[in-house]
């Protein structure tokens, strides 16, 4: 030991009695300024084109123009002969490693290079690795394919029609367009409850192809090291430690020589979730050039091949008593994958958590049927900013509960209030069979209304209407399950979903924290650090975090599914408590005391029998490696794998009021209430910023966001010039309110909340639109509500579908 | 080609045209010769390792590479360097020094402008040329000044408040006074418990 540091007895360990603040030293509850915001303001982020390794080469990817056609020809030697191009790479030569296909997500397999055709726009049938980028773009220009075109299938009428052309005659017994049929709940008792119903309410509605669009794009930077065997490969991923799994069994490489790194992220939204062709032909051309090789996706690219979200229908229906009672609830949906299933979603559920709709109601039964179908469109099916299709049911569920009361003649309000789920009849069995935990229901959507001046608006919307004005208010009330696992029910791949913390207290009480999860802006290094000052009372910004590498981060499931504060959150906890049980050992050592005679307080254990007496947290990390009892193991750390006991269950309450033009069509958002119970809120500021976010891409989705297709397969959305994003000019203000209810499992009462908005919210602003087109009849506008499609619905009184192909001219 | 690598001759230097160019980066005059191809936000990127310089779309839609150009925002993504000669280019590199930041870094930290990041720099930009001729905007303005700026994360929300922020401090006012400012008593790293504006507790 260095003379400067004193081996500390016990008489001068002895402090005042002091409470720290809580919020003083920024643990939760604190509106704690980011950290990670110190080196992003100043442009000093660390995002994947960042990365620049010696030697470095640059590989593109040359894309099929056309939705399905047979490869009849590639031929590369022009590409060969452009300076600077080192490796050009086909389906064949893929095929000859094994690699030309790779498994997905969801037990299928998806073409990483087209051999034999190509099954969507988009799809990748080579790649050039080059000196530069812009020779690797040339150098694709000057590749030859000949194609002989196959008719394309834009949907899933097309696919399941009698003698449609087979999109996966790659596989064996597959003999149709069918991807999977599956089912969930009781239907005998499901049929009873509609042949009792006073009322059946029907609804079909569609949820449009949707992109997450992270503004950076997609990209990896592969570095095989032959001398040592060890493969590096810096990529764009939620998941770091599932593609080092993948990569091991896929490429048949040691695992520990596989290190995955996920760098600053920008954006993932559920988009970088899934392994996608280039970050495996990266791998590929770096192994075969032994040299570090760079792909960065371009805009199109990432638009029209990576994971798509969404791209499913409802057939809807509620059998309800005259009352206005939920008696049961019937739902068919038929899903669109595009050409390979590889939804990224645990392995049970075939159409994800679709069976959480009516969650939040108290509804005796219900049955559900799901079918998907394969299509000529890219592939994906990713959790976009929701829990696995979860976004799909809250809309679904929502328009259903508001055409029901419609139908009924029922106030919307009113309606949902009747029919919630009790504060007091938690635990809650759902008719699917979900347990939920907690919730408040009929208080959130009071303060909603509230907050909106709800008898207020609908007196305006009268007068208003009396004078040609449409108004119009939308409610979407919706509990869903945020978390994945726990891990008897929920894996991937066979591998289960739990997640995991690792906290190391140094010498002198500052620490290091890694964990499982990876941000992607949502404040893991700020927010982790909290729980562990609320834990420890070691001082947040004495913490500093890290993620993303699968050499130094403990095993995880990664962030996605708003399961890194229920799951994550809940180890850094977890691992918090067993680091303060050490240091209780430390602390009797240097009080003197037996343990079971020492209390702690925020930062401090004290002699029970005399408060004064204490020792601060920092003094026992000292103590841990300069003064432990003997028998005692030296050091202060520890990790926790956390597998939840249940999913966590946050309720929310979105109204929306708009007005809609009825000369145009054009509808503008007047005011939008968000009453969000997320439990117990560890950085406000954190929180309220994810649910704005997430309100501006609900608004998004039922304004202007969507992918589709012509009659050609060609896809309409392939830029942001065709693919609309709201911009701070159109986005509306956002109105916040909360209400606590603390999940009664989680370890600090804390429920995922990165996602509620997006998912709750689009049904409050078609609820709103359709709301102010009452009296036309009009039950339903597929999203996006266009001004076209808003225009069509009051013009003609009918109903407006969204489905492709769409015409272009 | 009979194998599946091979050592392809380097090209002749001379096969390249090239155009010197100078350009005035963040205050200091650089010399290049470049591809008369070479986009601006390249250049910046992999040239002058100024990677705050984000590209997002291709297309000038998103405005992540947004720079300032003679004191305008522009979109690098779509600009050639060799159009940047003997111009003035000013990235986020510039917008603050080492010990000091501009207020529009500093609004975008307390205001809770920025998730992921990826868009900030452009946003900034973008922002600070906004406060340079307008240092008092409405809320309007400052929305419709980010307009050619796409960001996926904050829902502009607190974007928008983290340029007024900015114009305040930047007119000499404690922005304790734009009404949403942490009680001075508390340093912002330590974090605050004063509720954002837009909430109120139910």
């Amino acid at each position: 030991m260095p003379p400067s540091m004193p081996r500390r007895g016990p008489e001068m360990t002895v402090t005042e009695s002091r409470a720290l603040d809580e919020i003083k030293i920024g643990g939760m509850g604190a509106s704690r300024r980011r950290v990670e915001d110190n080196r992003f303001i100043r442009g000093r982020g660390h995002y994947i084109d960042d990365v620049v390794l010696p030697g470095m080469l640059h590989m593109e990817i040359l894309r099929s123009p056309l939705a399905h056609a047979k490869i009849t020809r590639i031929d590369t030697s022009r590409a060969y002969q452009i300076p600077g191009v080192r490796l050009v790479l086909t389906g064949d030569m893929m095929a000859t490693r094994n690699l030309a296909w790779m498994p997905t997500l969801s037990y299928d397999t998806q073409a990483v290079l087209a051999t034999d055709k190509v099954r969507f726009q988009g799809q990748e049938v080579a790649c050039v690795i080059a000196d530069d980028p812009y020779i690797a773009k040339d150098a694709c220009e000057a590749i030859d394919v000949e194609y002989e075109p196959l008719p394309p299938i834009v949907n899933p009428d097309q696919a399941m029609a009698p003698g449609a052309p087979l999109i996966r005659d790659d596989k064996e017994n597959q003999h149709d367009n069918v991807a999977f049929d599956w089912e969930v709940g009781d239907k005998e008792r499901t049929d009873q409850a509609f042949a009792s119903a006073d009322v059946v309410s029907r609804i079909s509605l569609h949820y449009p192809r949707s992109h997450p669009s992270p503004i950076e794009c997609c990209g990896s930077v592969a570095d095989f090291d032959r001398a040592t065997g060890k493969l590096t490969v810096y990529m764009t991923t939620q998941a770091p430690h599932i593609v080092r799994a993948a990569v091991a069994l896929i490429a048949e490489l040691p695992e520990h020589q596989i290190r995955i790194v996920s760098p600053d992220l920008g954006g993932g939204f559920g988009n970088k979730v899934p392994v996608y062709p280039g970050y495996v032909m990266s791998i590929l051309a770096s192994i075969l050039t032994e040299r570090p090789v760079k792909w960065i996706e371009d805009r199109t690219g990432n638009l029209i091949s990576t994971g798509f979200a969404r791209d499913i229908y409802l057939d809807g229906e509620l059998a309800l008593r005259k009352d206005g009672r939920i008696l049961g609830v019937r739902m068919h949906t038929t899903s669109d994958h595009g050409a390979f299933f590889a939804d990224a979603q645990p392995s049970k559920f075939k159409i994800g958590l679709m069976h959480s709709a009516f969650a939040c109601y108290d509804v005796p039964t219900a049955h559900l049927t799901a079918r998907g179908v394969y299509t000529n469109k890219a592939p994906g099916g990713v959790a976009y900013r929701c829990s696995f299709r979860v976004t799909e049911a809250m809309f679904f569920q929502e328009r259903m509960v508001q055409a029901a009361a419609d139908d009924l003649g029922m106030d919307q309000a009113e309606f949902r209030r009747m029919n919630f789920v009790r504060d007091d009849d938690f635990p809650h069995r759902t008719p699917f069979g979900f347990l939920t935990d907690s919730g408040q229901y009929a208080k959130c959507l009071q303060v909603g209304l509230d907050a909106i001046g709800y008898a207020d608006f609908r007196a305006q919307q009268a007068e208003a209407r009396s004078r040609g004005r449409l108004l119009g208010l939308g409610i979407s009330t919706m509990t869903e399950p945020l978390g994945a696992g726990n891990s008897r029910e929920y894996d991937i791949l066979g591998i289960k979903m739990f997640d995991s913390a690792e906290l190391r207290v140094h010498m002198t009480g500052k620490a290091i924290l890694r964990t499982g999860a990876k941000t992607q802006g949502q404040g893991h290094e700020t927010t982790w650090g909290q729980i562990v000052a609320h834990e420890l009372g070691i001082p947040s910004e004495d913490v500093l975090v890290e993620e993303g590498d699968t050499d130094t981060a403990p095993f995880g499931m990664g962030t996605y599914a708003s399961r890194s504060t229920p799951v994550a959150g809940a180890a850094v906890a977890m691992v918090s408590r067993k680091v303060r049980a050490k240091a209780r050992k430390l602390a009797a050592h240097l009080l003197e005391v037996s343990e079971e005679d020492v209390e702690w307080e925020l930062g401090r254990f004290y002699v029970r029998s005399n408060p004064a007496q204490g020792v601060t947290i920092q003094e026992c990390a000292m103590a841990a490696y300069s003064n432990m009892p003997d028998g005692l193991e030296p050091g202060l750390e520890a990790n926790a794998y956390y597998d939840p006991p249940n999913l966590t269950w946050p309720f929310a309450c979105y109204i929306a009021t708009v007005e809609v033009d009825p000369m145009t069509g054009v509808w503008d958002v007047l005011r939008f209430v968000a009453v969000d119970d997320c439990g117990v809120r560890i950085n406000p500021m954190v929180v309220e910023g994810q649910i704005m976010g997430g309100l501006t891409e609900a608004y998004a989705m039922a304004s202007m966001q969507f992918i589709t297709f012509d009659a050609e397969g060609n896809c309409v959305g392939s830029n942001f010039m065709d693919y609309l994003l709201p911009t701070a000019w159109e986005t509306p203000g956002w109105e916040l309110h909360e209400v606590v209810t603390p999940c009664p499992h989680h370890p600090i009462g804390a429920k995922g909340i990165g996602e509620c908005a997006t998912v709750g919210g689009p049904a409050a602003f078609v609820n709103a639109v359709v709301d102010a087109l009452g009296g036309t009849g009009v039950r339903n506008i597929d999203m996006p509500l266009l001004p076209d499609r808003v225009h069509e619905a009051l013009t003609e009184k009918h109903d407006v579908s969204g489905a492709p192909p769409v015409k272009t001219d | 080609m009979t194998s599946l690598f091979e050592e392809i001759t380097s090209p002749a230097a001379s096969d390249v045209p090239v155009r010197r160019v100078t350009i005035t980066v963040n205050g200091r005059p650089r010399t290049l010769d470049v591809e008369p191809r070479l986009l601006l936000a390249h250049l910046l990127r992999q040239g002058l390792q100024l990677t705050g310089t984000h590209t997002g779309c291709d297309t000038t839609n998103c405005g992540a590479c947004t720079v300032l150009y003679d004191g305008s925002p522009v979109k690098s993504c779509t600009m050639l360097a060799v159009q940047a000669d003997g111009h003035d280019v000013r990235t986020v590199e510039g917008l603050g020094t080492a010990s000091e930041l501009d207020p529009v870094q500093e609004g975008f930290k307390q205001e809770h402008g920025l998730q992921c990041g990826f868009c900030t720099p452009g946003m900034m930009l973008a922002s600070r040329a906004l406060l340079d001729r307008n240092d008092d905007p409405t809320e309007d303005e400052v929305r419709f000044a980010l307009s050619g700026n796409l960001c996926r994360c904050t829902g502009y929300q607190n974007i928008v408040k983290a340029v007024l922020w900015a114009a305040a401090k930047q007119r000499g006012r404690a922005p304790a006074d734009a009404g949403s400012e942490a009680p001075p008593d508390i340093p912002p790293e330590a974090g605050r418990d004063a509720a954002v504006d837009a909430t109120q507790g139910a």
